[in-house]
């Protein structure tokens, strides 16, 4: 197995690395703004909903297999539009100073902001736009979807093409390559590895939004697209245990297929452009990828679109670089002072078109004062379960990593695991808190880290399996054991990676709320009180102010949490605990 | 003084390979250490001889064999040794204080006790008012010298050194070694013997009061020589060269005569057969190796030692290359110098075209593998022939790492002299058809 699928640490960091700024803020009125006018006209659409002539979804298992290759296509027609996203948006971002400004600012935000609540409004946005038709449906799937996918892998993006190896980057100034040139030759292959990392993150990622996306209730109105998510909603209204399980089956085999087919090969193809002098360590080829290379029939097929490629990517559009000047030439000021007077503006208009609105929803400060005391009850779940996490998964984690052997197992069960969607569990957290009258605000917590402990714990392995073999041998050497090992020895080596993978984890878990702290199973509906159940009540009865409000006190919280404890601990870990 | 601290009885170090034989690292060593002396392990690398240092330590279980440390059998790290790591081995989150403490700190020695004598370590070994920088701040021989202090502040009765100076440019690792040395000769180092493991000949001659060369796969002691210099020793003397020299002769000589053990003659149909490990030497060294032995002063044949110095080539890097030009016979081995022959000089004098085809007839000639190679492509209808199975056959004659440098080797050399190509996506030879 290539390490690569080991190195969970490639998640996204790029957020808190950046300083914060007043960007941050006028980027969070901005998108307020923009939901608040999506949000406003989905409103318009609401009543005449025409909803696509009703699909059943029958819970017969032999169905499943075309559901699942609904979902996949739908899954991946948003990777696509992720990909198309990444390459205009981080581009745009990395190369325009005065686009970076207002647009990492606006990703970070995004990134951070439970998307997954506004689902309804997009979903009736969508329907509004193609009324009575199917595609419609689809294409708000789609986008919901992609909105799970998205934001990691622009970022990752962003991130590489602010890291060109300066060599390289004269280099190919040198030999006068165009900009299109440079990017396809330079940009893109650096930026390589850790796309495809993302991309495979983001897919898990997609999975959690699906089986919400795929059957949405407006109001009294439910649509349904056949496929998988659909399946495990109907499974669940149905309180049919055995379609659920036939689900998750169905889940496992198309992880494990496009696992198989496609990312495997696409991840030890992907590191033939790693940019590191450390020798990693290779494994053999993947089948797939074996098969692609070594048949004669693939070869030619595949040497001919790498030559069209090749052909377009060679095409000399954009200008040649030009000569650096010493001096870095001042920005022109005129054009700063345009371009932060329209900044001015559009914050001016988003600041008044969230004033208006919540002027006109009678939402007051106690709404607010509601919203935030909730949003404590949440974190504390957070907090809570990632310590217990942290408690379960170091321990383990260290004892699985330091094991190679077992280390690669553990590295390829990661995709499944943290794909699994919670909703998946509703039936047994909801029968069991039920027959033995558990309080929900407690017992329906867990839900909160199914998914995303995983990330803690494949960072730690990944810290583990990466621990230095001289500074083990050193600390065997000198009989260093019992707590001041992991003291002094282990716990420094990992803290870096599980920092990472609490970064994850945690924005994760945030956003996991709004599932966690609701759970169905048929007619019973369990809720504990929490920011999450906060703006998934908000959302079904259609109150979109208070949805709002609920996103934007979520985003908050996220934000705080980020600046607050994970970039003081990344910027030490960073500082002194590095190799 | 004449006691034994340190045993190795008869140990044997091998490691499994699924179907196919073990690979012995170590077999049959002796060795023993008596208080008071400073004992090194000559020898190459993949010689096994870092092997045996952490079986000494009690890193690694040996396969088959005895440790007996201070009388009794050793299991897991011993008390009383500490090792000196060729990276250093410093944690990067501890400062040097802390980092020469840890040793203390395991044996459960108390705060001040432990201060006291850390700091005393770490004057000793002149790091002096660095006691709060990390080693990060530092260049590589005040790291070395941190490692150092953090063995020796244990007290250790036998310090175990694992090609310490090797990592260093050769200026910080002369300062080192003499500061070793001249800290030795006054007694004021807390050990009472030392072991270290090298692949520089001087370096042995100059420390050890004895030296065991170790021969190459498997590792064997081969040789135990008493160095006869009084400290502190001087690399111009004349019986001191005198030393240097019989020990190259001794290594190469070794080198020559016996070959690699070859465990495959009751094979079927052997591709590979009679074959021995190659090394990965670059075409551009051994042309600029020729060139050089070819001009003056060497004027076609060359002493080792002074080759090695002028070129400022290790043991470890000059000797490979000589065995190789021996093998394509380019050059022969005597005595420790090397000596052209005719088809070595004939290459030191022709231009690029002739010297691919002169290194194409010697490969097809004196490499087996190579021949081999070349002739299944001959074969095939598509001239494409997969690694995979030159790799499992040469994996049944040696380690995997061995038959990958081999594979390595012949890759590059068949490549250079034209003879076939290899495409390393598809991990496949192929001869180049529209030539």
């Amino acid at each position: 197995m290539s390490e690569t699928t080991l190195g969970a640490r490639a998640t996204n960091t790029a957020s808190i690395k950046r300083l914060p700024n007043g960007f941050d803020l006028a980027a969070l009125l901005f998108i307020s703004a923009v939901l608040i006018a999506v949000a406003h006209a989905a409103k318009h659409t609401f009543a005449p909903l025409s909803v696509p002539q009703e699909v059943a979804i029958s819970l017969d298992p032999t169905y499943l297999p075309g559901y699942a290759l609904r979902t996949v296509m739908r899954m991946f027609a948003a990777l696509a539009c992720s990909l198309l996203f990444t390459f205009t948006y981080a581009t745009f971002a990395a190369k325009s100073r005065r686009a970076s400004m207002v647009l990492v600012p606006i990703l970070d935000l995004l990134q951070s902001l439970p998307i997954y609540g506004f689902l309804t409004f997009t979903v009736t946005f969508f329907l509004g736009l193609f009324p009575g038709q199917v595609l419609g449906a689809e294409l708000a799937v789609v986008f919901v979807i992609f909105t799970s996918q998205a934001w990691n892998m622009a970022f990752s993006m962003y991130q590489s093409l602010k890291t060109v190896p300066a060599d390289l980057d004269e280099a190919s100034t040198s030999f006068r390559l165009s900009g299109w040139q440079r990017f396809w030759r330079l940009e893109v292959p650096f930026a390589t590895p850790g796309l495809v990392w993302n991309m495979m993150m983001s897919m898990s990622g997609g999975w959690f939004m699906l089986v919400a996306s795929e059957a949405v209730t407006v109001g009294n109105t439910t649509f349904e697209l056949p496929g998988i998510g659909s399946y495990i909603a109907k499974a669940l209204m149905a309180r049919d245990i055995r379609a659920v399980f036939y689900a998750i089956v169905a889940m496992l085999v198309v992880i494990l297929l496009y696992d198989q087919l496609l990312f495997r090969p696409l991840v030890a193809w992907s590191g033939k452009f790693r940019f590191e002098t450390t020798q990693m360590e290779q494994g053999d080829d993947p089948w797939m990828l074996a098969l692609l290379r070594r048949t004669r029939l693939l070869r030619y097929i595949g040497d001919a679109l790498g030559a069209v490629f090749f052909l377009v990517s060679g095409l000399r559009l954009g200008s040649v670089g030009r000569m650096r000047e010493r001096t870095v030439r001042a920005p022109s000021r005129a054009a700063d002072i345009l371009w932060f007077s329209v900044l001015a503006l559009v914050v001016l208009w988003a600041a008044f078109r969230i004033v208006t609105f919540f002027m006109n929803a009678h939402l007051g400060f106690g709404d607010v004062g509601t919203a935030v005391l909730l949003g404590v009850f949440t974190m504390i779940r957070v907090v809570v379960l990632m310590a217990l996490a942290t408690l379960v998964w170091v321990p383990a984690g260290v004892w699985i990593g330091l094991r190679p052997k077992r280390a690669r197992a553990m590295g390829a069960a990661a995709q499944f695991l943290a794909a699994f969607p919670a909703n998946l569990f509703y039936p047994i957290f909801v029968v069991v808190i039920v027959r033995y009258s558990l309080n929900p605000n407690i017992w329906l917590t867990p839900l909160i880290v199914l998914g995303t402990q995983w990330y803690i714990a494949f960072n730690v392995i990944a810290g583990a399996a990466a621990f230095p073999g001289d500074l083990q041998e050193a600390a065997k050497n000198f009989r260093v054991g019992g707590l001041l090992w992991w003291r002094r020895v282990i716990l420094p080596g990992i803290f870096p990676y599980f920092v990472t993978g609490a970064i994850t984890a945690s924005g994760g878990s945030w956003n996991a709320s709004l599932v966690a702290e609701v759970a169905t199973w048929g007619n019973t509906t369990l809720h504990a009180e929490g920011l999450g159940a906060y703006i998934q009540e908000a959302t079904v009865r259609g109150d979109t102010p208070r949805v709002l409000l609920g996103m934007v006190v979520m985003a908050g919280f996220v934000l705080t949490f980020n600046r607050v404890v994970w970039r003081p601990m990344y910027a030490y870990s960073s500082k002194r605990l590095r190799y | 003084m004449d006691t034994n601290l340190l045993e190795v009885r008869n140990c044997k170090q091998a490691y499994h390979k699924d179907a196919a034989a073990d690979f012995v690292v170590l077999d049959n060593v002796d060795v023993t250490i008596r208080a008071g002396e400073i004992v090194g392990l000559l020898g190459r690398s993949g010689s096994g001889k870092s092997t045996l240092l952490r079986i000494v330590a009690g890193l690694l279980k040996p396969t088959s064999g005895q440790v007996i440390w201070r009388g009794a059998a050793l299991s897991g790290p011993a008390e009383g040794v500490a090792m000196v790591f060729q990276s250093f081995a410093l944690f990067p989150w501890l400062t040097v204080q802390e980092n020469v403490e840890l040793g203390l700190e395991a044996q459960g020695v108390a705060r001040a006790e432990r201060e006291k004598r850390a700091e005393e370590a770490i004057d000793l070994i002149g790091l002096g008012g660095y006691e709060s920088a990390y080693p990060k701040e530092m260049s590589g021989g005040m790291r070395q010298r941190v490692g150092l202090a953090r063995a020796l502040v244990v007290h250790p009765d036998l310090l175990l050194m694992d090609e310490p100076f090797s990592a260093l440019d050769v200026l910080t690792a002369e300062t080192l070694r003499t500061d070793l040395i001249d800290l030795w000769m006054e007694g004021k180092l807390p050990v009472r013997s030392v072991l270290m493991v090298t692949h520089n000949i001087e370096e042995a001659v100059l420390m050890c009061d004895r030296i065991l060369v170790f021969s190459s796969n498997p590792g064997r002691v081969a040789q135990e020589l008493r160095v006869p210099f009084a400290h502190p020793r001087n690399r111009h003397d004349a019986a001191f060269r005198k030393f240097v020299d019989d020990i190259y002769a001794l290594m190469t000589r070794r080198a020559t005569s016996v070959p690699a053990p070859n465990t495959g003659e009751a094979a079927g149909t052997p591709v590979v057969e009679a074959v021995h490990a190659l090394h990965p030497v670059s075409t551009n060294l051994m042309a600029g190796l020729i060139e050089t032995i070819a001009a003056e002063p060497y004027r076609g044949r060359a002493d080792l030692p002074p080759l090695a110095g002028a070129l400022q080539l290790e043991l470890d890097e000059l000797l490979p290359l000589c065995e190789t030009l021996a093998l394509l016979h380019f050059g022969e081995l005597e005595e420790g110098d090397i000596k052209l022959t005719d088809q070595g000089r004939e290459f030191a004098n022709a231009d690029t075209d002739d010297r691919k085809v002169l290194f194409a007839t010697a490969l097809r000639g004196h490499v087996k593998l190579a021949a081999t190679i070349r002739g299944v492509l001959d074969e095939r209808w598509n001239h494409r022939a997969s690694a995979v199975r030159f790799r499992d056959e040469l994996e049944d004659h040696m380690s995997p790492n061995y038959a990958e440098d081999t594979l390595r080797a012949v890759i590059s050399w068949g490549r250079f002299a034209e003879l076939f190509n290899y495409d390393e996506e598809a991990d496949q030879f192929f001869l180049e058809t529209d030539a």
